[in-house]
């Protein structure tokens, strides 16, 4: 219907574009610019992909009720990839090939991303990731960008956080996604740098409803003083509830994925006390006044939550960069895409929902360690945490 | 193994095993019936938690479940009678393609519905951290009402086949479809009621697991073959052997935690499917020879 739509607008305005240059032939064209958007709206990564599809519509619709970009009109196509690799695979093609679009923003998961890097690398059209893991732009590929925090921070977040509480010995579990395994792979590599052992070491299927046999494994180590759990999937909330109902009481870290409140929702009280790092879109309103990504978040959230009537989440904002920085950068250098491309790489001090930006040739995400602050949940809502304020760390001897 | 492992590993291998044996009697009910697989029987467990979980905020909790397996059982009844009843003989694999027909369109209905958020229903007694403790090992007193409500399913399900007039007549139908027409008992009558019956059943158990499990629009699918595992592993047709077989397959899921890494869960059931369709087609406690005389 969407496309349908679209594709009519279309036409009108190639309509009117036409007729402007028959009557008006000195008046300068206007494009319209096909954005291409390959997401997970449904699927086990719905929570990334519904509210990133939401947020590129939002703002697709305020920019085009200001006049376009300099009078070029945005043309969003939004494919619902369900987070499968497959379907992005044949929508990349299909958006580059047939669509001939501008750029494309998504997907919404690293494994996606990571097989049809090479796809917009070829075709040489500018895809603007809202998946987290590094290896996406490690090694620099040419057009491939990515909007949220690399998985490296978070890691090196939680164990900075982890040393400050005097906990070494941890269990770290990860579900079986690109993204989990690629968090995987960054706390083995970060942990000894921080003095940390990682005893004990799980992964489990992104589907998994159920994690209370995991727990009773975990929990017979008795060493074990923290756990780190890497998904993206709903098993984050199910993983603090077996927890506690196993009377487990060591803390719970979480990834970045865990920027949904809904996730805390779905886990109730099992969710209070987790740590994670996160941006700072969720604690915007707690934020000092002198944060220079203050009025960008507010102005985010509240648009968001007025439109759509619920709670804004990390990744809606990582779809919110992608297309502001690509809008920017069209506005500076026009529609050729190697000049919009060269302008997004020399992009410098974009403020963000994930922080503030600075790209450069050899690095596409622009990001550094402090765009995370580390959050924990306090009465179903996120509050920065910090070590002295959560009281004693608690020890196992 | 510590023996506080040991029965935290047993609960959590039981409560998964009478889910697994409550999708597989729904399976085996239909199959009695009319001699098919009903692919749809992971849905109406979705339907059923999700269902309590909308009317939850209306009515209090159990007025919801009592509605929600109404309303389940209803839906069972309508697609019954709207995709099935007046097929004249239809083949076997005709009706199965209709049932996973059906599976999808329920499935995209639920996402347009409610969206493709997980749901869950708030916890019976107590909230996500109350534990108590059975035999050393700590767990959610949900898991009781879990293995309680199953239980007690299996049980009514039981003497309700051997002293109600009804389930006789149904258990008459599945015996012998010709000899209870000449008996007098209306067979398409009692395909409607086994579909009633197994989305009744489907959505009690899909609201007792909702506050463990949660519960999302594309639950359904993973259920249905745990479900359909458990079903052919017990025998098909046989509704207390799987039981058995459930109870089997949750504890060796649960158990092998301890020895494989937790992403092999998933595999073991596919595996002993795939052995059990090799070595023993008509499953463990099923009979050779009356397996042969089946049509499927």
């Amino acid at each position: 219907m969407k496309k349908l739509l679209g594709k009519g607008l279309w036409k009108i305005t190639a309509a009117a574009v036409c007729a402007a240059s028959l009557i008006a032939p000195a008046v300068s064209r206007a494009e319209t610019i096909k954005v291409g958007a390959i997401l997970a709206v449904t699927g086990p990564a719905a929570f990334l992909g519904g509210p990133e599809a939401r947020t590129l519509e939002m703002l697709t619709d305020e920019i085009n009720a200001k006049g376009g970009i300099k009078g070029n009109k945005i043309q969003l196509i939004v494919k619902d990839s369900g987070g499968s690799p497959e379907k992005a695979i044949s929508f990349a093609k299909q958006l580059i090939e047939e669509e001939k679009v501008f750029a494309i923003i998504g997907p919404s998961t690293s494994g996606e991303t990571m097989k049809i890097k090479n796809i917009a690398e070829e075709g040489k059209t500018i895809l603007l990731s809202c998946a987290a893991a590094e290896v996406i732009v490690n090694p620099v590929a040419k057009y491939v960008f990515k909007t949220p925090q690399k998985d490296d921070y978070a890691a090196q977040k939680i164990f900075e956080t982890m040393k400050a509480m005097g906990i070494s010995k941890i269990a770290a579990v990860s579900d079986n996604t690109g993204f989990g395994q690629a968090g995987k792979a960054q706390l083995a590599e970060a942990a000894p740098k921080f003095g940390i052992q990682i005893l004990e070491n799980e992964v489990y299927d992104s589907k998994a409803t159920d994690l209370s046999a995991l727990v009773a494994k975990l929990k017979a180590n008795p060493n074990v003083q923290a756990v780190v759990n890497w998904s993206i999937v709903p098993a984050q909330s199910i993983i603090a509830k077996n927890m506690r109902q196993a009377g487990w009481t060591v803390p719970l870290f979480q990834s970045h994925g865990f920027g949904n409140i809904k996730y805390v929702e779905a886990a109730g009280a099992a969710a209070e006390g987790i740590i994670f790092p996160a941006g700072r879109l969720l604690i915007a309103d707690q934020l000092p006044k002198n944060n220079p990504q203050k009025a960008v978040l507010l102005k985010y959230k509240k648009d968001y939550e007025g439109r759509f009537k619920e709670d804004v989440s990390t990744f809606g904002g990582h779809a919110y960069d992608a297309f502001e920085i690509l809008s920017r950068a069209i506005e500076q250098a026009g529609t050729d895409r190697e000049k919009v491309r060269t302008a997004i790489e020399n992009m410098k001090g974009f403020v963000g929902t994930g922080g503030v930006f600075n790209f450069s040739p050899q690095d596409h995400n622009g990001l550094n360690i402090d765009s995370f602050a580390m959050l924990t949940v306090k009465n179903g809502k996120f509050v920065p945490y910090t070590v002295a304020a959560a009281g004693q760390p608690k020890k196992k001897k | 193994m510590a023996p506080e492992l040991f029965v935290q590993y047993l609960m959590a291998g039981v409560t998964y095993g009478f889910i697994y044996a409550i999708v597989a009697i729904g399976f085996n009910i239909i199959y009695n019936t009319t001699g098919i697989i009903n692919f749809a029987q992971g849905e109406f467990v979705m339907l059923g938690g999700m269902l309590a979980i909308s009317l939850n905020g209306l009515v209090p909790l159990p007025v919801a479940i009592a509605l929600a397996v109404a309303i389940t059982m209803l839906i069972g009844a309508l697609l019954e009678i709207t995709f099935i009843r007046w097929l004249d003989r239809p083949s076997v694999l005709r009706m199965i393609i209709i049932t996973i027909g059906l599976s999808i369109l329920i499935r995209e209905v639920a996402l347009h519905v409610w969206g493709e958020s997980v749901r869950a229903l708030p916890y019976f007694s107590g909230n996500e951290i109350t534990t108590i403790a059975v035999l050393g090992a700590r767990v959610s007193p949900q898991i009781l009402w879990v293995i309680g409500a199953c239980s007690l399913m299996v049980g009514t399900l039981s003497l309700f086949f051997r002293y109600t007039l009804l389930g006789q007549e149904m258990r008459a139908c599945a015996a012998n479809r010709m000899a209870a027409t000449l008996c007098g008992i209306n067979p398409r009558n009692m395909v409607t009621f086994s579909f009633m019956l197994s989305a009744g059943i489907g959505a009690l158990a899909g609201c007792v697991m909702s506050p463990i499990t949660s519960t999302e629009y594309s639950i359904g699918t993973g259920l249905a073959i745990k479900g359909f595992t458990v079903a052919i592993l017990g025998g098909l047709g046989n509704s207390m052997a799987a039981v058995a077989a459930g109870l089997l397959l949750g504890i060796i899921e649960a158990f092998s935690v301890s020895v494989l890494p937790l992403a092999f869960q998933d595999a073991i059931a596919i595996t002993i499917l795939l052995i059990i369709l090799f070595v023993r087609p008509h499953g463990l406690f099923g009979r050779k020879d009356a397996a042969g005389l089946k049509e499927f």
